[in-house]
């Protein structure tokens, strides 16, 4: 397959978008539903077929297709340029496997909604934009499906704009991240200014070959910091992840998709992307991508212990995954970080479904307090929660353990780190098992009649089951480690991890402590006080209360003075200070004009004396 | 294939024609208004077809026409066309007839003068932008005020003579001491021609002043804080056709005037001052973003908007760099077009509920999804988003700001996210939460208003997706201009691109 | 014995001075007139005084103008006054000030 296709597996999502945008109406749900699925799971086969191609012919040239140009100006000139390589491959099967995925389970979620096809146009919009992002052949092009991502997300958490708390919560995302974004715009600018040029094979070579004396600059460690605060952004790291949990106003599928599975990654691509730069970075990736990463990634399982709402569990949940990835980038091991982030986009996908089930089957309902007893009438979502929570908290053998038994073999040299990441694991599986006591055991909480969800929802979960299950046998040794071995060519060389059966064991001792921790503190209902501390969890250690004082606040204080003190009655009035000086001026002046004939006489005079006199002197 | 002189010539007096057409003509609104929409689209038509035919790489005036006026003061009648004027004349032309369709049935009340004053409004706007002699500019600078002030004083809202007022003396405040650069600058040089101005050399010492005082006259009418006063008043009083106007075209006489005069004409004085004028236009993109935050009338949210939106103008165009001069001046463009569509919108809102109080509306997504629609695009144009004509403008000012100092581009990138906080703001309050019962009694969106929203959408996709044809004509006179301005050796700049 | 060109000129100034103290304190319109056309009658004096001193003869020529140009305004000024009596019944030149500002 030639690189003519590459450019399809965009052009593919977004007709379909654009399709269902337009005659959406008229096509009903069906031909909705058909267009929607079909263009995306036209993409995944795409992918498929392009992505055999790339590992049959090793060494030969990463197709990358050069659109048009895009912009020019002077020695500024930017392509629309595509490029399929390993990393590229690897996030398209993602984003087009596991999004074909949900848009079948969408087919059955949203079967109710009335704003079915501007949906499902969202939602392939979303697929194409991820897709521009990924398969980007520069920085700008990358950009460019990074704020469309965000515009997407925006579109889709306030799909329900007429509850206001979905409609703010779509607003909140959109400016939290465009935060990131100004830092990313940035970034770009001064990664430009230094190396000449955004395209990223360019910039491998140029910084490749040891750095090219680039090493440690200043500058790069600049735009690295910038880049990555972008990242932090979309990926919802400290401090810019108070998006996320408010982002799950949004239908669950989006949640799914976008939430957990692909857009929040795109963070972790970055950097992924950009490992030359980040590499010659110096101090960047062990001083602050990773110890970022890792808080994050403590702080918000921590968070998630104490939160009701199921979603909301499963959103800190997501953000603290994150950091993981970002943890394993940090600590050089890149493989793994996109291993997990596999891994993650199938069981937490699978998480955010099984808890779309539980919402259809129980109208909304997703406190954890008004649930229970789900597992004996919905055994298929039970067993797809459990084996989520399972893969979550690193099981074996599920797809979870592997990945992230490679961050904790990867992060082994860094102490402490090591220890964060370990401790968070037990809080992981702690919180995941609560969730899943909580929601599926014990008897129901709430009036109704729950059972499964329907084909086109059930299939996806399960599909997602199995993935969750097996997918992790791809990172293993004994099977040829086939995962590692088709992304090693993205960074030249990183073997497979052999951990020693020591370091799995402890893994595997913490993760399992904190499932018994779980099951013993919830088993029957409880719920423990954990007094004081509750009460900081509650407020996340008051990171949300910190943004309304110190920003929310004070930035509408202040843009209220401007409007009011400054603008109105400042410079405004210094405008009408001068007219009224003419006007007052003028009022004196005219005092002068008396009408009195025999003073204008005198005036006569005075002048024609005046004159006379110069007259005479001069 | 160069066209014709009086090309130019009759580009700019066919709306004038037109205006001539409907004062002659019996009182029927429907065919008034027609044959006004047929004048303005003659001078559409024109400019489309210069633009198209315009040859990239063309660094000067392209098409020249010139004869004599009052040849014993040394006036001429020069018009001229580069690649830094085509944009806007084809700006100009796109704006009127949407602006006219967009408003078809707004205006019910002596129809006639209305339309007589926006054609003549066109005719001295496109004068402004293809003037070549600097008396001739002056002339059409004024004539641009007297119509203006008309339409905002006539058939404005309820504080329409006082924003008229305000905008005509402030306005003329600055033109009046331009008019003084004009007549001392011919005392130095003894001519009035542009061409001739900007071949000679200018002695330094009188730069200065002269810079000043036009400076001054285009820095009110961009509006540059903290000129920016008469604006919020202005564009609020106005009709919806005059609030598209003014912010679409009047705004950029003032950035234009800059590019051309200021740094054309002043290329030492502009590079002193440049420091004061990046300054400026830092304090203008946060300054008006916040206090855009901040309003409760929509109409005024959009002209602080404005402020803020120009601030990166002039920012390019001061960065003096190519990518800097060329990002503003697709700039220029890209806000006339979104700042344009917003103020339909606006009009398409006030229309129906006969209030701006952003607290009067809500959940007009619910009852009018194809406007709503319409209206992301636009609000997303005018939040830069990448795919959209903004992201292309503003990025290449900040790369522009960047090569000039990255802490301008810094600051300015702070404009880039409180855009997005005012929008969605308003977006917010006037589009989600659930429509309110007044909201659900609003008519569908008509035909018109779908259409000229709809062409301007398109426009602002075409330029996000596509900006080449626009950037490939100026690049040439920009990067002349740029070169004369900052007359330093161009670094060897290490930017390549991209090439696979 | 004839009399010295100087004292003419004297008598001129001393007239010129006369008249112009009447424009300036008298309140009468009418005397505010005869004072003005004392002022002019003083200059013609001097330019009569100075033709007949320089042989140049531009000076009578110049006192005929002035002749003329006196008449005319007495005439007009006399109509406007007696208006100006007949509307607000004074001659009272200060109390004719409609035009102050």
């Amino acid at each position: 397959m030639g690189a003519w296709a590459v450019p399809w597996v965009v052009a593919l999502p977004l007709a379909g978008a654009l399709v269902n945008g337009l005659w959406g109406g008229r096509l009903g749900r069906r031909g909705v539903s058909l267009v929607a699925c079909l263009s995306v799971l036209g993409a995944f086969l795409l992918s498929v077929a392009l992505t055999r191609d790339l590992v049959a012919s090793p060494g030969a040239e990463d197709r990358t297709v050069r659109l048009f140009e895009w912009i020019a100006v002077g020695d500024f000139r930017i392509p629309a340029a595509l490029v399929w390589d390993r990393l590229a491959a690897l996030l398209a099967l993602v984003v087009t496997g596991v999004g074909f995925l949900i848009h079948v389970y969408s087919v059955g979620y949203m079967a109710e909604d009335p704003d079915y096809s501007r949906y499902f146009t969202y939602l392939n919009l979303f697929v194409a934009s991820m897709l521009v992002l990924v398969l980007g052949a520069n920085l700008l092009v990358l950009f460019v499906g990074w704020e469309l991502v965000g515009l997407c997300s925006y579109l889709l958490i306030g799909f329900w704009f007429e509850r206001p708390a979905a409609a703010a919560a779509g607003r909140k995302a959109f400016v939290v991240n465009r935060v990131g974004d100004a830092a990313f715009v940035l970034g770009i600018l001064s990664t430009g200014s230094l190396l000449g040029t955004l395209d990223f094979r360019e910039m491998a070579r140029l910084l490749g070959e040891g750095g090219g004396g680039l090493r440690g600059h200043p500058a790069l460690v600049t735009s690295a910091l910038l880049l990555f605060a972008g990242a932090t952004g979309k990926s919802a790291q400290l401090p810019l992840y108070v998006w996320l949990p408010d982002a799950m106003e949004g239908p669950t599928p989006v949640s799914a998709l976008i939430h957990a599975a692909t857009m929040v990654t795109a963070g972790v691509f970055l950097v992924g992307r950009l490992w030359p730069l980040f590499e010659a970075a110096g101090p960047v990736l062990p001083w602050v991508v990773a110890p970022v990463g890792a808080a994050t990634a403590l702080f918000a399982a921590t968070v998630a212990v104490v939160q009701y709402d199921l979603k909301r569990v499963l959103a800190y949940s997501t953000i603290s995954q994150l950091g993981y990835m970002f943890l394993a980038l940090g600590v050089g091991g890149g493989t793994a970080a996109f291993f997990h982030l596999t891994t993650h986009a199938f069981f937490k996908a699978l998480l955010f479904l099984a808890a779309g089930s539980v919402m259809h089957a129980l109208h909304g309902q997703i406190d954890l307090r008004r649930l229970g007893g789900l597992w004996k009438s919905m055994p298929l979502t039970f067993l797809g929660f459990v084996v989520g929570a399972a893969s979550l908290s690193g099981i074996p053998p599920l797809s979870g353990f592997w990945s992230k038994e490679e961050i904790l073999h990867a992060a082994h040299g860094s102490g402490g780190l090591w220890l964060v990441a370990l401790g968070t694991s037990f809080v992981t599986a702690y919180y995941a098992t609560r969730a899943a006591v909580l929601a599926f055991l014990g008897d129901p909480q709430s009036p109704g009649r729950p059972h499964d969800p329907p084909p086109a929802m059930a299939w996806p979960l399960a599909g997602l089951v199995v993935l969750s299950a097996v997918g992790g046998f791809l990172g293993a040794k004994w099977l040829g480690a086939p995962f590692h071995a088709f992304l090693e060519p993205a960074w030249g060389g990183h073997e497979a991890p052999a951990p020693d059966l020591g370091e799995v064991a402890l893994a595997v001792a913490v993760a399992t402590a904190g499932v018994v921790a779980g099951w013993l503190a919830h088993r029957g209902r409880r719920e423990p006080q954990l007094g004081p501390v509750r009460r900081a969890l509650e407020a996340q250690w008051g990171v949300e209360a910190l943004y309304e004082a110190a920003v929310v606040r004070p930035g509408r204080a202040l843009a209220h003075l401007l409007s009011e003190a400054v603008d109105l009655r400042g410079v405004d009035r210094a405008a009408s200070a001068l007219a009224e000086a003419v006007v007052r001026a003028g009022s004196t002046i005219r005092t002068w004009q008396t009408g009195n004939v025999r003073q204008y006489a005198a005036g006569l005079l005075a002048g024609a004396v005046v004159l006379f006199a110069y007259w005479v002197l001069r | 294939m160069r066209p014709p002189s009086w090309i130019l010539s009759f580009l700019v007096f066919a709306p004038a024609v037109g205006a001539a057409l409907v004062a002659l003509a019996p009182r029927r609104d429907s065919l008034l208004r027609g044959i006004a929409l047929a004048a303005s689209l003659v001078s559409l038509g024109v400019a489309a077809y210069l633009f198209w035919n315009f040859p990239p790489g063309e660094p000067g005036f392209w098409i020249t026409e010139s004869a004599g006026w009052v040849p014993a003061l040394g006036i001429g009648y020069r018009l001229g066309v580069d690649g830094i004027s085509l944009p806007l004349v084809a700006l100009t032309a796109l704006l009127f007839p949407v602006a006219l369709v967009g408003t078809w049935e707004a205006v019910r009340s002596r129809v006639k003068e209305y339309l007589v004053l926006l054609l003549l409004l066109e005719t001295a706007v496109l004068g402004t932008f293809l003037a070549l002699d600097l008396v001739l500019f002056y002339v059409f600078w004024e004539a641009v005020l007297v119509p203006m002030y008309f339409l905002i004083g006539l058939w404005g809202s309820e504080r329409r003579a006082y924003a008229a007022l305000k905008f005509f003396l402030f306005t003329m405040a600055g033109s009046v001491l331009m008019l003084l650069a004009i007549a001392g600058l011919y005392l130095a040089t003894g001519t009035f021609d542009f061409q001739a101005l900007t071949a000679g050399q200018i002695p330094a010492a009188l730069q200065g002043w002269l810079f000043a005082a036009f400076a001054l006259a285009f820095a009110i009418k961009v509006p540059l804080f903290p000129l920016h006063t008469w604006l919020p008043d202005a564009h609020t009083e106005a009709p919806t056709a005059g609030s598209v106007i003014l912010a679409g075209l009047l705004l950029k006489m003032g950035t234009y005037g800059l590019v051309r005069f200021g740094l054309g004409l002043f290329p030492e004085a502009a590079r002193a001052a440049s420091p004061w004028f990046l300054t400026l236009a830092v304090v203008g993109i946060l300054y008006g973003a916040a206090v855009a935050y901040a309003q409760r009338d929509v109409k005024r949210l959009v002209a602080y908007s404005s402020v803020s939106h120009l601030g990166f103008v002039v920012l390019g165009t001061f960065a003096l760099t190519p990518q800097g001069l060329a990002g503003a001046l697709l700039q220029m463009v890209n806000h006339g077009i979104s700042t344009g569509a917003l103020f339909l919108m606006v009009g398409v809102l006030y229309e129906r509920a006969h209030t701006r109080a952003l607290d009067a509306f809500g959940g007009v997504a619910r009852v009018m999804p194809t406007f709503a629609a319409l209206s992301l695009f636009v609000v997303f144009s005018s939040a830069a988003l990448p795919g959209t004509n903004g992201f292309v403008g503003e990025f290449l000012v900040l790369l522009g700001a960047f090569r000039r100092g990255p802490l301008w581009a810094a600051l300015a990138a702070g404009g880039v996210v409180l855009s997005a906080v005012y929008l969605l703001w308003m977006v917010q309050r006037v589009y989600f939460g659930a429509p309110t019962p007044q909201v659900r009694a609003f008519p569908p969106l008509r035909g018109y208003e779908a259409l000229s929203l709809a062409v301007l959408v398109a426009a602002i996709l075409w330029i996000g997706l596509y900006p080449r044809p626009w950037l490939a004509r100026s690049e040439a006179a920009v990067q002349a201009l740029v070169q004369r301005v900052a007359q330093q050796a161009q670094t060897p700049s290490p930017w390549a691109g991209g090439r696979p | 014995m004839t009399v010295p060109a100087g004292a003419y000129l004297v008598l001129s100034a001393a007239l010129f001075t006369l008249g112009t103290v009447g424009v300036l304190v008298r309140r009468t319109a009418l005397v505010l007139f005869m004072s003005i056309e004392l002022m002019l009658n003083a200059v013609n004096l001097a330019f009569v005084t100075l033709a007949r001193v320089h042989g140049d003869l531009g000076g009578q020529l110049a006192a005929f103008f002035v002749l003329v140009v006196a008449a005319v305004e007495v005439v007009v000024g006399l109509s406007i006054l007696v208006h100006i009596f007949r509307t607000r019944d004074t001659v009272d030149v200060d109390e004719v000030d409609l035009l102050r500002g």
